[in-house]
């Protein structure tokens, strides 16, 4: 696999850190004029999240990661293993395990689009966009003509998410969600 | 992953402005002191021993030349012109320097060098002041020795430090194998850079002085409180070194044995050897009179005064948009 010196540090760039991908988010280069030259790196870890701080010395090299960023269709889960197909037209598909698909679960609606990241060919994590349009499948009785006023009340999804929405929703709508945040947007036209 | 191409300049109208006023307040600061322009090569036959400094090759082929390098400094030309007998001079050249982006850096920055004979470094900072402080109408500089900014800001006494404790002072930020070639200088300097640095010049300009002797690159050395130290001198503004000058070492057998010693740490570091610059050598056996120099970072200078926290901010085509 090919590495990346200093030189080449950038943010975006995939990189294996202490055995595991990271993305690196910063890369300050730092230097007296007289002097050695340092790179403050901020890298996100991929496996867990975290966001780590490291400094290299002018010269030193990191391993490239083999992480790919995909756009897939999801098609269905088999209860173990949630299955994606790519959209580029070569109908390969992948399976993501719960680990990779983590709370993205609740957002995925079959013949969605997802961007699925690949570390060494198998699906490391799936990242909803960052809206999505899901049908409400229960909630208690909507209040007509209550749309001024705030208050809210939960409504399920079809995935299974449930979001705080306005008291005049109801059973069958189709909301337009924020999956960064989880919130509500607005009620989708039906057509 | 191809990025579409910027043709637009990263600078604001402004910010050429102000470049374009800089350089005219460069040049009228000297011309009222008599002090002559000049011009000397950015394309040489040699590049720099220097560990820290890697220079940009060249592939030039004429006049029997064939090779070569960008200039990192003009220093050795400039050199060459006082043993010639020029007198005090000043030059806004462009240098080059391999491997250096990022907020602070772009490998091809505007220097202004000078040469003062005569004058030592106390000399020479009260002039870098009246420069700078002209140009940035700011309070003048205060000073603080080398020591006293480490013990100060790091709580570390760089003349007394063991290795040691140095290297257990910087596992903060290095694993110990990446410590392992790193030595006495580097560990000084990471703490000068990460530690010290942003701390100085916040409220009012500061020159820091009496650089350990280690650090001296070619300025003369001097004995004070019982260390050995380099009459070389750094100016800090906001976190921004903006000059590094030296009252000049004159002494040509010194001079060599620096240059075998940069060799020497080059080696040792897996770095190529450079061939060693000998019309320098042999402008300093005729003679360079005594004098103090100081290199500028121009970019810089017009960072502050615009208050920008970018390089890109001051240079039309930063090396992306080159």
């Amino acid at each position: 696999m090919a590495s990346y010196s200093t030189n080449e540090f950038r943010s975006g760039l995939k990189v294996l850190l202490d055995g595991d991908p990271c993305i690196m988010l910063e890369n300050e280069f730092v230097k007296p004029g007289k002097g050695q030259a340092f790179n403050r790196v901020k890298l996100r870890n991929l496996m867990t999240n975290r966001v780590w701080e490291r400094t290299f010395k002018s010269g030193e090299s990191l391993e490239a990661a083999d992480v790919v960023e995909q756009d897939m269709e999801y098609l269905y889960t088999d209860g173990e293993f949630w299955h994606f197909m790519l959209t580029d037209g070569s109908f390969e598909q992948y399976a993501a395990d719960a680990k990779a698909v983590g709370d993205t679960v609740k957002w995925l609606k079959e013949q969605d689009v997802y961007t699925v990241t690949l570390y060494n060919g198998a699906p490391l994590t799936v990242t909803p966009p960052n809206f999505v349009e899901l049908e409400v499948v229960d909630t208690d009785p909507g209040m007509k003509g209550d749309t001024a006023q705030g208050g809210s009340k939960p409504a399920t999804l079809s995935t299974g998410a449930v979001v705080n929405v306005p008291l005049f929703i109801t059973i069958g709508e189709v909301l337009k969600v924020d999956t960064r945040s989880g919130e509500y947007v607005n009620r989708v036209k039906s057509s | 992953m191809t990025d579409r191409p910027v043709w637009q300049p990263s600078a604001s109208r402004a910010a050429l402005e102000s470049r374009a006023q800089l350089l005219a307040h460069v040049r009228g600061f000297f011309s009222e002191r008599r002090v002559l322009e000049v011009e000397t090569p950015v394309l040489g036959r040699h590049g720099v021993t220097d560990v820290n400094l890697d220079g940009i090759p060249s592939a030039v082929d004429a006049g029997g030349v064939q090779g070569g390098w960008l200039q990192t400094s003009p220093e050795y030309h400039m050199k060459r012109l006082l043993a010639a007998g020029s007198g005090s001079i000043f030059q806004i050249a462009r240098v080059f320097r391999n491997g250096e982006r990022g907020k602070r850096h772009n490998p091809e920055f505007s220097m202004l060098e000078w040469y003062r004979v005569g004058f030592d470094d106390q000399q020479l900072m009260r002039e870098v002041a009246d420069l700078v402080c002209g140009w940035l109408e700011c309070s003048p500089p205060v000073t603080l020795s080398y020591r006293e900014a480490m013990q100060s800001i790091a709580g570390i006494d760089p003349m007394t430090i063991t290795d040691r404790d140095l290297e257990r002072y910087c596992e903060q930020w290095l694993e110990p194998e990446q410590l392992a070639g790193l030595g006495r200088d580097g560990c000084l300097d990471l703490v000068m850079s990460f530690v010290v640095e942003p701390k100085l010049g916040c409220e009012q300009p500061v020159f820091i002085t009496r650089y350990p002797a280690s650090q001296a690159a070619l300025a003369r050395i001097s004995e004070h409180q019982g260390f050995r130290v380099a009459h070389r001198f750094e100016l800090y503004i906001h976190g921004l070194e903006i000059c590094n000058g030296y009252w000049e070492l004159t002494d040509p057998a010194e001079q060599r044995a620096r240059f075998a010693a940069d060799n020497h740490l080059r080696r040792a570091s897996g770095k190529p050897e450079m061939a060693l610059d000998e019309s320098f050598l042999a402008a300093l056996e005729t003679g360079l009179p005594e004098c103090a120099g100081v290199a500028m970072g121009l970019d810089r200078l017009l960072m502050l005064k615009l208050g920008s926290r970018n390089i890109q901010d001051v240079i039309a085509f930063p090396i992306e948009r080159a």
